[in-house]
């Protein structure tokens, strides 16, 4: 028997909504671990890469963490799914664009409001934050892009059952939405 | 007999003096718009109407109608024009969906699901644009007008009240109001204007409701623009 497809997932600068989706195709996941084995995923906990099929990714680019973790993705994996409207476009993260990044950290850090011991972190455990936050695919090239805030778990799965299958990829309307 | 053009394979009839659109329009057949409303003249701006005639791409709402023409509205080379064209609207503005409140009843988003458009593809602008609360009763979000000048004409030859107008060229170009702020506030705007009803997407926006109707339930979450029909025609459903 030929061996399963490995699938990856990976949060970038998102809320874990898209995972959450994912979570939410309900007994439908015994159906998707009998037709695949799960990689690097916060599902498994495997920290490590491996080469993979599929790679799913959530959220966008906001720091030098995301962008490595996002290359490494794109290097290892046949396929790159952007999931849902971070990944697709930056999404709430990206609306900070509208400010420089010195003032948001000003804001969170030192003048908001309820800030006790003002200062801006330092830790070099901290990856460091880009002056804006990025879609994915302004960083790497993505095969398939997966609208929603999140994608309902109807559309995750008509993408995931078509895409293992080899089908052509067709959504019914209701299932693509941008929020 | 009256004149008729094939739109689509489909013979559409027209009298002398129509657009394609307005012919269109009067048969019940959908061809997708943002600028467009029949209650005002013709823009021609946003060309999300282009139509193929014989090679040559014209705008449906400005293209005068005329005896056996061959137009194609839904060929898939069509559609990727129109998706294109939605992309870079996406782009230069801000378009945050899921925090808007004009989501599920909005134009912009309904004609990009029925071009199948899923993502933007373009570098986004992320633009920094103000958002105006001035007013009591209507907010406007200037990151999410695409310039249609639908308030502008509305304002200009329905309220006769110019409160709207365009400024700037190319990316300069953006929305003003006519007030010694500059704020929508100070202007003689108000919510039972005619402008404030026309904007196809969260760009102008009535205060104090919002989110109203709960996801799944919103008017283009049920059925696609092309059946639905634009955004005002159902006014008293949305808001
Ligand atoms: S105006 Fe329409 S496209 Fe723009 S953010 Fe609001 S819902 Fe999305
Ligand atoms: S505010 Fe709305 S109606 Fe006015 S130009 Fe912008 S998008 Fe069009
Ligand atoms: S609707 Fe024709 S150009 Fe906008």
């Amino acid at each position: 028997m030929a061996e399963k497809p490995r699938v990856a997932t990976a949060s970038l600068c998102g809320c874990f909504g898209c995972h959450m989706s994912l979570l939410d195709i309900d007994e439908r996941i015994l159906q998707l671990v009998d037709l695949v084995t799960f990689d690097r995923t916060p599902l498994t906990d495997i920290k490590t890469l491996g080469d993979c099929d599929l790679g799913l990714i959530e959220g966008g680019v906001a720091n030098a963490e995301n962008v490595e973790v996002l290359r490494e993705f794109r290097r290892r994996c046949k396929t790159l799914v952007a999931v849902g409207a971070c990944a697709l476009n930056g999404g709430i993260p990206a609306m900070r664009n509208q400010f420089s990044l010195a003032e948001c950290l000003h804001e969170s850090y030192c003048g908001g409001i309820g800030v006790h011991n003002p200062g801006i972190p330092n830790d070099p455990e901290i990856p460091l934050l880009l002056n804006q936050v990025h879609p994915i695919h302004e960083v790497v090239a993505i095969d398939y892009f997966l609208p929603g805030c999140p994608p309902s778990a109807d559309a995750i799965w008509t993408f995931l059952t078509a895409f293992l299958e080899g089908r052509p990829i067709a959504f019914p309307y209701t299932e693509i939405r941008f929020d | 007999m009256s004149k008729t053009f094939t739109l689509d394979g489909r013979e559409i009839p027209f009298e002398t003096g129509q657009t394609i659109m307005d012919a269109a329009l009067a048969a019940a057949v959908y061809i997708p718009h943002l600028c467009h409303n029949p209650e005002f003249a013709p823009h021609g701006s946003c060309r999300v109407c282009v139509v193929d005639i014989g090679g040559r791409q014209v705008s449906a709402c400005t293209a005068a109608a005329s005896e056996g023409l061959v137009v194609d509205s839904s060929s898939e080379a069509i559609q990727a024009t129109r998706r294109a064209i939605l992309q870079m609207l996406f782009v230069e503005g801000n378009h945050v969906c899921p925090a808007c409140e004009k989501s599920g009843a909005c134009q912009l988003q309904a004609v990009a699901y029925y071009t199948g458009m899923l993502a933007p593809h373009f570098t986004h602008f992320f633009p920094r644009r103000p958002v105006d609360a001035s007013h009591p009763d209507v907010i406007i979000d200037f990151n999410r007008c695409i310039l249609c000048e639908l308030c502008v004409r509305a304002s200009r030859d329905h309220d006769g009240k110019r409160v709207f107008a365009i400024s700037g060229r190319g990316l300069e170009s953006h929305l003003v109001i006519d007030s010694p702020s500059g704020l929508l506030g100070d202007s003689s705007f108000a919510a039972g204007d005619k402008a404030a009803h026309v904007c196809p997407t969260g760009a102008i926006l009535p205060k104090g409701r919002g989110y109203e109707t709960p996801i799944g339930e919103r008017l283009y979450d049920r059925e696609p623009i092309s059946i639905v029909g634009d955004v005002r025609a159902h006014e008293e459903e949305v808001v």
